[in-house]
């Protein structure tokens, strides 16, 4: 009987599990083995690929000494950061009026900033280089920073009006009756309430502005300016000559804040997905 | 202390038409109840005495203050609501203490009243926790507790008992009744549940599709309800309704079904001049049939018994009578089978006639 519930468990679970992390983790084992390769032993069709024979830094270090790569570091934290907080301000703001403010158009608003999320990137970033170029942004940060919420608004204000409305009504209802103001009310009921769904919005944000890619490569040029995925491809791949020990290197160190961010916050990202007020 | 009056409330949803035509004045201290099947408007008229619902026309007053635009924090008013309401990431503490917070009350103060709220409901234990810690009856003392430290002028109670189980539900009853004596203030309090109002309320107001169907004290409902509806809805289990013809014979007048008939007494035969030779409702309440050892027609009814239903301290009785079914609530004792014959005698005292188009009653 035992026997029998656990080779169910088996197949139904931990064989489906067990293939599911091999997919995910091996492209992060691939990374990570390359890194500590030599070229020579890279190269070398003979050498068992799976495993490294000579472990060596000299990749780690030619990302940190040939190339401003802690620069390029700190050019994503600043974007990604700026980005997630200026996003999260509009979308809470957004996803309250949408969710409890009644007006006529609120039902409409929330499906046109829905809307705006369904328009690619690639179509998206034509116009919107036009007004970079305008507004004199051109190889700035700042073009970065005012670009990324175009995709991350219409997410979170998605995502924020689900968990609002978990709250109850007569929460408000009843802080309003005891003279508080809407502003208060956001301030000490919502937000406190909503910090799941908070820290899971700005989860989403952070790693999306950390990995963007398009915006960054069509409104950045300048090296000292550059973010991270920007910056390893174009100076690391120079034209076929692909520099993979470094390449991977970067590729990994940029992956762990992302890494670290997941890792405190998993439970709450997964409540505030699931959008549950656990009172 | 204060005196609540509505105008010719009316609130409308669109289309919908929520509550109309509403008037009542409440006096002060007393304890309203406002009670009907759900979708009646009670809940709305509430909320827009509360100041939650903004009113489609009419006039509302507290205390001869015209509130009809005034925000709901400024009518000096608390509510207690079916959910509780209560702040999850608040103790219970800083629950009772909000209100008086956001109105800039010295600590001291607040410390003094939240302290004498936690007294009255015996809930001083439980000050430090949050309200996921707490059982239903808990929350609930909690969220009456914070409504009594603002010491409003009305407390408005939005179906506070509903969310307790049945023997929670009778023992929170009573002490809001004690408390409504306690603290002497005006409360509206609206259920779905007749026991409810019945039991608690100074008046009851019986509400259905927006308009007001009764106003009155529980046994002036119970004893004379103007129309089908409130003598349904009010008592357990509900009146027997059945319709029959009405017979005159010289200076007698009798109901008479396809299986039965019952002589009615000469001081009714007035009241229903009108009426001879005509179809009406005739209403019986289950406590108000009898048994009676003998049949004698005219007086009595001879049923059969499809269902009995001992409920301990009395007896429901399914019985059928021709075409009509009714319940009648006999003695615990009785000794009676299914499928065996019964005699009922209707006490005509209490026997209620409605007109058969509009439903009201014949009085």
């Amino acid at each position: 009987m035992v026997a029998e519930r656990f080779g169910s468990k088996l197949i139904k679970f931990y064989v489906p599990l067990v293939l599911y992390l091999f997919f995910l983790l091996f492209p992060f084992y691939w990374m990570a083995n390359t890194v500590f390769k030599s070229d020579k032993e890279l190269y070398n069709l003979k050498l068992n690929p799976f495993y490294i024979h000579s472990p060596t830094f000299e990749n780690v270090v030619h990302l940190f000494t040939e190339t401003i790569f802690l620069k390029w570091m700190a050019n994503t934290f600043f974007v990604a950061i700026l980005a997630t907080l200026i996003s999260l301000a509009a979308s809470l703001l957004a996803a309250y009026a949408i969710q409890r403010l009644q007006f006529k158009t609120s039902g409409p608003t929330g499906v046109a900033i829905f809307l705006g999320y369904l328009v690619p990137q690639t179509i998206l970033f034509i116009p919107l280089a036009h007004i970079i170029f305008k507004v004199k942004l051109w190889d700035s940060l700042w073009s970065l920073v005012l670009t990324y919420p175009t995709f991350l608004i219409p997410f979170c204000t998605w995502l924020l009006m689900g968990y609002f409305k978990s709250i109850p009504k007569e929460m408000e209802e009843c802080a309003m009756i005891d003279g508080t103001s809407r502003i208060n009310i956001f301030r000490k009921i919502i937000l406190p309430l909503c910090l799941p769904g908070i820290l899971s919005a700005g989860i989403f944000c952070f790693t999306l502005s950390w990995n963007e890619f398009l915006y960054a490569l069509a409104f950045i040029s300048t090296t000292s300016s550059k973010t991270v995925p920007i910056g390893l491809v174009t100076e690391l791949v120079r034209g076929d000559v692909y520099h993979w020990g470094p390449l991977m290197a970067g590729a990994l160190c940029a992956s762990v804040p992302v890494a670290l961010v997941y890792a405190f916050f998993v439970e709450h990202y997964v409540a505030g997905m699931t959008g549950a007020l656990k009172e | 202390m204060a005196e609540v009056r509505l105008e010719n409330i009316s609130k409308h949803f669109n289309e919908v038409i929520a509550v109309s035509d509403f008037n009542l004045s409440i006096k002060d201290r007393e304890f309203v109840v406002l009670v009907g099947p759900s979708g009646c408007g009670k809940t709305t008229t509430l909320r827009m005495i509360a100041g939650l619902e903004a009113i489609t026309n009419g006039n509302i007053y507290i205390a001869d203050r015209l509130i009809n635009r005034l925000p709901a924090k400024d009518r000096n008013i608390a509510m207690v609501f079916q959910n509780y309401a209560l702040y999850p990431h608040m103790s219970v503490y800083q629950n009772m203490a909000f209100g008086l917070e956001q109105r800039k009350a010295p600590k001291e103060e607040i410390k003094r009243r939240v302290k004498e709220a936690a007294e009255i409901l015996g809930i001083q234990d439980l000050m430090n926790r949050r309200p996921k810690q707490l059982s239903g009856g808990q929350r609930q003392r909690v969220a009456v507790g914070r409504a009594i430290v603002r010491k409003p002028e009305v407390f408005l109670f939005d179906e506070p008992l509903s969310n307790l189980d049945a023997k929670l539900r009778a023992q929170t009853r009573v002490e809001l009744k004690k408390l409504h004596g306690r603290l002497a203030t005006t409360i509206v309090y609206v259920t779905h549940d007749q026991v409810e109002a019945m039991t608690m309320g100074d008046r009851i107001v019986v509400m259905k599709d927006g308009f007001i169907q009764q106003v009155g004290s529980p046994l002036e409902l119970y004893n004379d309800p103007t129309n089908i509806f409130v003598a349904g809805f009010i008592g357990s289990p509900a009146m027997n309704f059945f319709e029959a013809e009405l017979i005159r014979a010289g200076d007698l007048i009798s109901l008479q079904t396809d299986s039965f008939g019952i002589d009615l007494p000469p001081e009714k035969t007035l009241v229903l001049k009108g009426y001879s030779e005509k179809r009406v409702i005739v209403g019986i309440r289950p406590e108000d049939l009898l048994e009676a050892k003998k049949h004698v027609p005219g007086k009595t009814i001879q049923t059969t018994v499809e269902v009995v239903e001992p409920i301990g301290s009395e007896m429901y009785l399914n019985v059928s009578a021709g075409h009509c079914a009714l319940i009648a609530s006999v003695d615990r004792k009785t000794k009676v089978q299914p499928h065996q014959s019964f005699i009922l005698e209707p006490s005509l005292d209490y026997l209620h006639l409605f007109d058969i188009r509009n439903e009201n009653a014949l009085s």
